[in-house]
């Protein structure tokens, strides 16, 4: 992706609750300031193409990869990423099922991978194990195999339903 | 901080004949380096000195490096990247295992090979005259990226008085630690290593970190400041490694009964313009490419051969699964030429104990293969489900089969490795009476850490919250060793088991801990020796079992101090619509020592077998002169969490002397079965044998015509 060199503007946003406002190339890819202007590093580069889903973080409760958002397009947004989950009333379910049932190896598309389930149990509290399969296939996981995610989704989303 | 970028070969052979800094770009703003700027020796040091660091005058292969760039700002690398003009005088270049071994360009040494291996077993001249039936196959395995989901990286410092410092996504410390003492002409203690968290590797991350901690560290040397390279996406699937592609050929000879006489098999890999690790991949498909089956008598002719590609490498099965899915496809072969089942001709020629396997290694552990095949069989349902498809596939476009894979794999380096290796352990225990295991062998999402500190907990009897790792660091620890060949929980883990009681029994010996001791009184002995001697370290060093005897010329004898063993089973459905397969279920059953973490075994099995899904029906490297056309993401097709089927996995647990607590290593044997499993299963679905794999639709599009077409032209009158 180019970014042009002449025209920075300034953008302002909310990130994890907070405000912010950067002075950046319209171009520029949304994950690249998260990590490197906000120092926000737990969303991940896979791929650059909006096909691993490692980048993904929620615009305004929408999953969507980072890599292909353009700064240009964020002004007034809320962005949620991984580092704003810690105040999602799902996540300590959600991390504790990922740790018991196997859910992580490498950790590279966990970050991704729990935006994913949150937004999924969002919208549907009690999936059933095809609907998780579905929910998650936007994020590619080279080490698990998924079944012992797609396991740990389903009983975070147990937990979350019992408690 | 720099950030780096490599500027690559655009040709696959060649001699470089001039270089152009193109004036649209302020040369002044970049750091350049180039072949002339390499202190050391200009190779990555691992087996052969054969592969420059950066081209110095001539290139053997696409994305070869040949300058490398630094910038403070990394959006300005692209264009100047792009601003360099190569010019070549263009070579003629090899692309395929028939090209090299043709022989018409000599591209590697005297003969384009790079290693080859010969195993002879009994006589087998002899057994064709014997023979009932001589069953040939021909069998090709394609590339596979490791796809790793993190891409290669790496951050290196250089200070004169310190040396060289990196940091990155690694698998092995030590290895990068050689490289760039011989690049650099640098003592030891003047390199140090550092993994950082690594985001995936699956071998992938083997040899290759070498060439990025080397451009790094060159970069960083002559700029004077930390210089960060992070490959992009396309960058790491055209220019790094991937599995080998192969070709098998069997000759078997067989009786009536379906009993397996002799045979000749001839296994030959492609590995790419330079040596790398070929030897050693090559090595292991050799000894596992007469699969878990009985042998009389056997030729086995291997080589590994040099074409015009970016070298090929270490990837999580090694050489094993390209040998065993031709072994695994041949006997399928030999069952349908002898009219028996599959299953049965197996169940007539597994290797059972006291047998040898083709090295003449001779089987200790009382393995049951025939049990094993019918316990995986029995969970697979299989018997009553082949009846139930043989019935619905007459009436429907989507034809449903299920296929097996029985497979051993080798735990540990092949034969003499582990001696050579002479890995070392370190436990010490600390000034706040814990305990840290001290390792060279890194976690990239296989659970080193976690099974390592549970085993010293074990040995110890602490709480596993007692015991942390270090970071790998080579200024920090010893070198236990790569962390590759399923050997980390089995080798390694042994010998933390045996350094963490070592710590104990000083504890005992200076009377500061009795016998039967609760974590806590461990504690205050830990702290108690620490304030008054000091250090509290203990070091365990391999070495090689009694009675383990391996001949390296003749490749004969124990190949491996353990096997695991497994029968895998896939159900597939195929449609002939759109000719895409999925499957529907898999058992994946097998024999591991014991199982020291159940969750994380299950996850070593289920990612490999994810992994062997890919490899049979998705993960295809379309090749374009040498050079990976489809090095994205969108184009090269790994199974997402829609593409998986139900895969319900099973541990029998015989034990293992040699390894920690008895257990075998199993972070590679998953790779080994699916994908003949799976292909095995399309051909009962379809009635049609397929060869190679990947299976995409075309491909099996493609072989169901010629099939057709040869069925037509070979019975006119409609017989057979």
């Amino acid at each position: 992706m180019t970014t042009s060199r002449s025209a920075k503007c300034e953008i302002s946003f909310s990130v994890n609750g907070e405000r912010k406002s950067v002075r950046v190339y319209p171009m520029e890819r949304l994950l690249d300031v998260l990590r490197e202007e906000l120092n926000l590093t737990g969303t991940k580069e896979g791929c650059g193409e909006g096909e691993c889903g490692a980048c993904s973080v929620l615009i305004d409760g929408v999953l969507v990869d980072s890599c292909l958002i353009p700064m240009g397009q964020l002004a007034a947004a809320n962005i949620t990423t991984i580092e704003g989950m810690a105040s999602n009333s799902r996540f300590a379910r959600l991390r504790d099922a990922f740790l018991e049932c196997g859910g992580a190896q490498c950790g590279i598309c966990t970050p991704g991978m729990i935006l994913a389930a949150a937004h999924l149990l969002e919208r549907n509290p009690a999936p059933s194990f095809d609907e998780i399969r579905e929910g998650l296939s936007g994020n590619l996981c080279r080490c698990t195999g998924y079944i012992q995610i797609i396991e740990a989704v389903a009983e975070a989303a147990r937990r979350i339903g019992a408690k | 901080m720099l950030y780096g970028a490599t500027v690559r070969s655009r040709i696959p052979r060649g001699r470089i004949k001039k270089i152009t800094f193109g004036p649209a770009v302020d040369w002044r703003e970049y750091v350049v380096v180039s072949a002339q700027d390499i202190p050391g020796k200009n190779y990555i040091a691992l087996i052969e000195d054969d592969q420059p660091c950066l081209a110095d005058g001539a290139v053997n292969h696409p994305e070869e490096p040949i300058l490398l760039l630094a910038h403070p700002d990394r959006h300005a690398l692209p264009k100047a990247v792009a601003a360099i003009e190569i010019e070549y005088e263009a070579l003629p270049a090899i692309f395929s295992i028939d090209e090299s071994e043709r022989k018409d360009q000599i591209i590697w040494r005297e003969d384009n090979i790079f290693k080859s291996f010969l195993i002879e077993k009994g006589d087998v001249d002899g057994v064709w005259a014997k023979a009932d039936y001589i069953v040939e196959g021909e069998y090709f395995t394609g590339a596979q990226e490791q796809l790793y989901i993190e891409t290669n990286g790496m951050i290196a410092a250089f200070e004169e008085h310190k040396g060289i410092t990196v940091w990155g996504s690694l698998q092995c410390p030590y290895y990068v630690h050689k490289a760039l003492m011989a690049l650099f002409g640098l003592t030891e203690d003047k390199v140090r290593v550092v993994q950082t968290e690594t985001g995936g590797a699956f071998g992938g991350k083997e040899e290759y970190p070498s060439m990025i901690a080397a451009h790094a560290s060159l970069l960083a040397m002559k700029s004077g400041r930390p210089v960060k390279m992070i490959y992009g996406r396309a960058e790491d699937m055209a220019a790094t490694t991937k599995r080998h592609p192969s070709r098998t050929r069997h000759r078997t000879a067989v009786s009536k009964q379906g009993k397996i006489l002799g045979g000749e098999i001839e296994f030959v890999i492609d590995g790419g313009a330079y040596a790398t690790l070929s030897s050693v991949v090559l090595s292991r498909g050799t000894i596992h490419a007469g699969g878990p089956y009985y042998w009389p008598s056997v030729r086995i002719r291997t080589k590994a051969v040099a074409t015009n590609v970016p070298p090929h490498g270490a990837f999580r099965g090694f050489g094993a699964p390209q040998a065993l899915f031709a072994m695994e496809r041949h006997i399928e072969k030999i069952a349908r030429t002898v009219n028996l089942t599959s299953d049965e001709v197996r169940r007539r020629n597994f290797l059972r104990p006291g047998q040898t396997t083709t090295t003449e290694q001779v089987i200790k552990e009382p393995i049951d293969l025939v049990k094993l095949l019918d316990r995986g069989l029995e969970l697979a349902d299989y018997q009553a489900k082949r009846k139930r498809f043989a019935r619905q596939n007459l009436s429907s476009a989507r034809k449903s089969g299920l296929g097996i894979g029985a497979f051993l794999h080798g735990a540990g380096f092949t034969g003499s490795g582990e001696r050579y290796l002479s890995s070392v352990v370190g436990v010490e225990g600390a000034a706040d009476g814990g305990v840290t295991v001290l390792v060279s062998s890194t976690e990239f999402g296989q659970g080193t850490n976690t099974v390592l500190c549970q085993i010293a907990a074990q040995a110890l009897g602490l709480p596993y919250d007692d015991v942390t790792i270090a970071q790998p660091d080579t200024s920090e620890v010893p070198n236990s060793g790569p962390t590759v060949a399923s050997r980390t929980a089995m080798v390694v883990g042994n010998l933390v088991a045996s350094a963490a009681l070592g710590v104990k029994q000083t504890l005992i010996a200076t009377g500061k801990l009795h016998q039967n001791y609760t974590a806590g009184e461990f504690r205050a002995a830990c702290r108690e020796f620490v304030a008054t001697r000091g250090k509290l370290q203990s070091l365990a060093r391999y070495e090689s079992p009694e009675g383990i005897f391996w001949d390296d010329q003749k490749y004969r004898g124990e190949a491996y101090a353990a096997f695991a063993w497994a029968v895998y089973v896939a159900e597939v459905t195929a449609d002939l619509s759109t000719y895409s397969v999925t499957v529907n279920d898999f058992v994946a059953l097998q024999e591991v020592g014991r199982v020291i973490n159940p969750v994380l075994a299950r996850g070593q099995i289920i990612g490999g077998v994810a992994q062997g899904i890919g490899f049979a029906l998705y993960e295809k490297v379309e090749w374009r002169d040498g050079r990976m056309a489809n090095s994205q993401m969108t184009n090269y097709i790994i199974p997402t969490s829609a593409d998986m089927p139900t895969i319900r996995v099973f541990f029998e647990e015989l034990g293992n002397q040699h390894g920690a607590f008895g257990a075998k290593g199993i972070g590679e044997l998953p790779m080994d079965g699916p994908a003949p499993a799976i292909v095995n299963a399309i051909e009962d679905a379809l009635g049609v044998p397929f060869d190679s794999a990947p299976l995409l639709p075309e491909e099996i599009l493609s072989v169901m015509t010629s099939h057709a077409a040869n069925a037509e032209s070979e019975s006119p009158a409609g017989v057979r």
